[in-house]
Parts: structure tokens; sequence; C-alpha cells
């Protein structure tokens, strides 16, 4: 285990300022997810075009540098993408921060590879992995319209 | 037996933790255990197994007088007036839902009132919520200061006529609170209200005396006493007992059971149902005889030499804050460092050897009273030395390293 694996300085960056943080104004979608082992809170919001693009997307919460970075990455990837492609990428990345090694989604560019990738040091640390996926499990819940609020103890077993 | 050199008798302290030595700083969660207990244990299932209380063969005899004498020292340990008075559970937790749920189903009525505070844990709050539930109680949280001690005098105004019990911890395992117990006590014997003391973080580290505290029920755990895990305790005063009805049905907490009728078994075995933890329960003896070859007295000293030089050395980290400020204090050290989260701290001190533990400590409450959501929390225990919290307050420069912060 390698402490600058996990703290890598895409992930302090994002962890220090996060992107799209807040409410995003004309959101039509919104999702709410919480991690009962630490208490961490995460609200997604999305504003979705009748094309089932995401015209924007943020979040509001408090948490580790991992969950925020986490959250932060992901609203910068998943903005302008339709649903289809971003519910590839959010299985993509879960798969990543689990068991798998490379990302095989066709539909980000390796910049946005990169930027994913900056997470997968967190298998090594197990306990952190539920940081890394909370924002993730809450999107997904908001493409679902699941209105119920997410916990991360009913995933990541 | 000494202080000196106490890591030799616990086999754990010889292991590496990410290659480095390991520095544990999270006894007030669970202790670690010295080799008298785990050889206890292996003795018990090696050589002496049998359940208690039931066969009349030669193992079982002397397994049910092992049993007991771990009563008969539970019993002096924490100056209960006899052994009839010590009830062995799973954990505190248990300990503290017997009494709720029995209490409960007896005393209180729709509209009576719990008396509890802001500092407890979950556990000493979600027993009393079913009460809430199922029969419509009101609990009442006596609020503290941003010391982090009970403010008396708000704590005296919510005593009422319909106050029915009081349940409050004797040392808060966030703030690290030394709670005024006989005050409380105090206030409510003038009104005839029963007070339940969670004694789970003072039992390890304060004298207990449960005649002088004049406490009528107080819970605590083997875990946190240097002693094996799922055995818990419960002193009530014996009247209480008596009273109360039983808690868990079955087996051994029967005197005669009839198609129309049970009668029950007298104390303590009306409220020990079923196949105890036998091996675990003769093991905490040994966890008893550790702490008095030291002395509790040794070990209050010990332990507030340490936690006054801890506090000392992480004040003058940078931007470092300590949670609470108590007037008396034991060595439960909650803190927050400026733009670092507890489980960042957590998982960097790891990498050091030290185990601390970081998240809301099942206080939520207490954490939305300081309007935090986590704090990283070192607690001290009879092991730890100087050297350790040297390591802590390197291993805590170096979140800030890793942060990159200056």
């Amino acid at each position: 285990m390698d402490l600058k694996q996990l703290y890598q300085d895409i992930i302090l960056d994002h962890g220090k300022n996060p992107r799209n943080l807040g409410k995003c104004k004309n959101f039509n979608r919104d999702a709410k997810g919480h991690n009962p082992l630490c208490g961490d809170e995460v609200h997604v919001y999305l504003d979705l075009n009748s094309e089932n693009e995401i015209k924007d997307i943020s979040f509001e919460g408090a948490g580790c540098a991992i969950s925020m970075a986490s959250a932060s990455i992901m609203t910068d990837l998943i903005k302008g993408k339709d649903i289809s492609a971003s519910k590839e990428i959010i299985k993509d990345y879960l798969g990543l921060v689990k068991d798998k090694s490379e990302l095989e989604s066709k539909k980000i560019t390796d910049n946005e590879k990169t930027k994913m990738m900056s997470l997968s040091g967190v298998k090594d640390f197990p306990m952190r992995v539920k940081c890394a996926t909370l924002a993730w499990h809450t999107l997904k819940a908001a493409f679902d319209n699941n209105k119920e609020k997410v916990n991360t103890e009913k995933f990541d077993k | 037996m000494g202080l000196n050199n106490i890591k030799s008798q616990f086999p754990i302290f010889s292991k590496k933790i990410n290659g480095k030595p390991l520095v544990y700083l999270d006894s007030s969660n669970s202790s670690q255990k010295p080799l008298s207990v785990l050889k206890s244990l292996d003795n018990f299932y090696k050589n002496e197994f049998s359940n208690i209380g039931r066969s009349i063969h030669s193992l079982a005899v002397s397994a049910t007088n092992k049993f007991d004498e771990t009563r008969i020292n539970v019993k002096n340990f924490i100056n209960a007036n006899c052994k009839e008075e010590i009830i062995f559970t799973k954990n505190a937790t248990e300990s503290i839902n017997l009494v709720a749920t029995t209490f409960g189903q007896q005393n209180i009525n729709k509209g009576d009132e719990i008396l509890i505070t802001e500092l407890e844990h979950h556990s000493n709050y979600v027993p009393w919520h079913y009460l809430r539930e199922t029969k419509g109680a009101i609990i009442k949280f006596a609020p503290i200061n941003d010391d982090g001690d009970i403010i008396i005098e708000k704590f005296k105004e919510l005593v009422t006529s319909k106050t029915k019990i009081i349940a409050v911890t004797h040392l808060s395992n966030v703030t690290g609170t030394i709670v005024p117990i006989k005050e409380i006590v105090e206030i409510a014997r003038k009104k005839n209200i029963p007070v339940l003391v969670d004694g789970c973080q003072s039992a390890p580290h304060i004298k207990i005396d449960v005649k002088d505290l004049d406490c009528d029920f107080f819970a605590f755990s083997a875990h946190k006493v240097y002693g094996p895990t799922g055995v818990g305790l419960l002193y009530a005063k014996k009247k209480w007992l008596e009273k109360l009805p039983p808690y868990i049905g079955g087996g051994g907490m029967i005197n005669e059971v009839r198609k129309d009728k049970i009668t029950y078994a007298s104390l303590p075995e009306k409220y020990e149902a079923g196949t105890m933890p036998t091996a675990e329960v003769v093991a905490f003896n040994e966890s008893i005889k550790f702490m008095k070859s030291i002395g509790i007295e040794n070990i209050v000293k010990h332990e507030k030499e340490l936690t006054n030089y801890a506090l000392e050395k992480l004040k003058k980290i940078n931007s470092l804050n300590i949670i609470g400020n108590p007037k008396n204090k034991a060595g439960v050290i909650s803190f927050t460092i400026k733009k670092i989260h507890p489980h960042d701290i957590s998982t960097i001190v790891d990498e050091y050897g030290v185990a601390i533990r970081a998240g809301h400590h099942c206080c939520q409450i207490l954490h939305q009273r300081l309007n935090l959501t986590a704090t990283a929390r070192a607690s001290i225990g009879v092991y730890n030395t100087k050297e350790d919290i040297d390591v802590l307050c390197k291993a805590i420069e170096n979140c800030r390293k890793v942060f990159e912060l200056k």
C-alpha cells in the first residue's frame, strides 16, 4: 500500500477544490445518498434535456478527500454525455475501484480515463471503497428517478 | 506489577502493522487482551469445557464454579452488595436494552419522560427510543456546554414529575468528559427517580464503586476492560431485579414450567437465559485480576499523565482542534484538522501503524450539537506510552504533508 497511490495529485486537487459544487440551476432530477458508517452525505442534481443528455450536473456534500474528489471527477466526466453513455461509465468506474484493473468503456477520452484511473488506488484500501462510490451510486439513483436515499451499506459488500 | 513493559503482556504488540510497530490508540472502541486472558480462553476450551448450571458431572461442576468466581470478582471490582446483583449479558448494549425493555414494560406509559444527555452513545439512546415508539414516552436531552460538560442547572430543570428514569453516560467516548454521577444521583433521589449509568468507558479507566455512586443500574462491557468479546455486565440494585419482569426467555431462567404456567428462576439466573458465553466469562476473571495487579489508582495516574502529555503535544500542531475541554477529562481525545477529513487522517496515520478511529463514534446527537459530521479520535489504554503519542503526532504531521498543507 502506498499513500501516494491513494492521494494522487488529481485527487488532492479535486478534493480541495471540488468542481460543480452546489445546486445547479434548472435541475430536474436529483437524488440523495449517505454512508451510515461515517455519516457522509451527498446530494446529486441533474439538468436533463429531452434528448436524455446531461446539460448540467452538480453535487452538494461534505466528506473526505476521496468522496469529494470522486464526486467532483464524476460530475466533470458526466457533464454533456447522455444517460446511456453515463451508465456505461458508472459501471466501468465501479468495477475499477473494486476489482478491475482497466477501463473498458469506449465512450471516454484518454484524459477522462486518466481522471478515473486516479481513483483506482482505493482498491488497496478496502475500508475506503465506499467513500469512492457514494456519489456514483447516487448518480445512478438520480438517473433511475429513485427517491429512496442511497445507502452505501446496500452496495459494495 | 508495575506499568513498565506492560506491552509485553499483550501478544498483539509483537505484530507489525504496515511494517511498523502497532500504536494502538483505539481503546475506547475496544481494548487489546493480555496473554493471561487468552491463555484462560484456550485452557478452558482445552481442559475444562462444559456447559454450566445444568449437568452434575465433574466438569460441569467445575465450570459452574469458575463462572461464579468471575461473578464474585466482578461484584468486588465494582463494589456491589452481592453477586445476585451482577448479570451477564452479551455486551453493555444488551444490558441497557434489558433495563429499557423490562423497566419500560412495567413503568413507562404515554407521556412519561426519560431523561438522557447530549453526550450519549447510540446504545444509551436507541433502546429508550423504542419506548418512545411503543409506549409514547418522551425523551429529553440534557444539554452540554461547548466544553462538553453537562449543564447541571439545565439538567435540574429537565427533571419533572413525569420523569420516570434518568440514563446517563459516566464518561463520554468523544470528549472524554467524566460526568459527575453522584451529583446527578442526588438530583434524582430527591424525586425518587432511578438512574442508569452507562459505564462502558469508565469501567476500564476510573475506580467504579456502585455503592458510592448509588446508581440503580450500571452497564459495561468486558471487551473494553481488557477482556473477551461477547460478555456484557449489568449491575442493578437487587430490589429492581426482583421487581422487574424477566427479559430473554428460555432454558436456565425458569423455576417450574407447566402447560398453563411458568415461574422464573431466582437471581441472577432469572436474567441469564440459554447457554452463556461460558469460556469468555471465565476468562474475564483474568482481566479483572490484570487490572487489580496494576492497581486502578496506578492506571488512573498513568493515563492522566499520558492524556496531559498528548493534549499538550497535539495542541502544538498547526490547525488541529481538540473537541471539548471538560472540567474532568479522561484519555479520550477527539480532534479535527482544518482541511483534512477524519477518514483521511485515519488512513494516513495507519501507514505509521497508528490505529485511531474516525467518524461519529456512534454519537450523532453529540456531533450535531457540536456542528461536526465526523472527528478523529485517539483513545488511551493502560498499555500506551509517551512514545506512542510521539508517533501519533509525527503521523499527524505527515497528514499535512500528504495534503500539501503548510
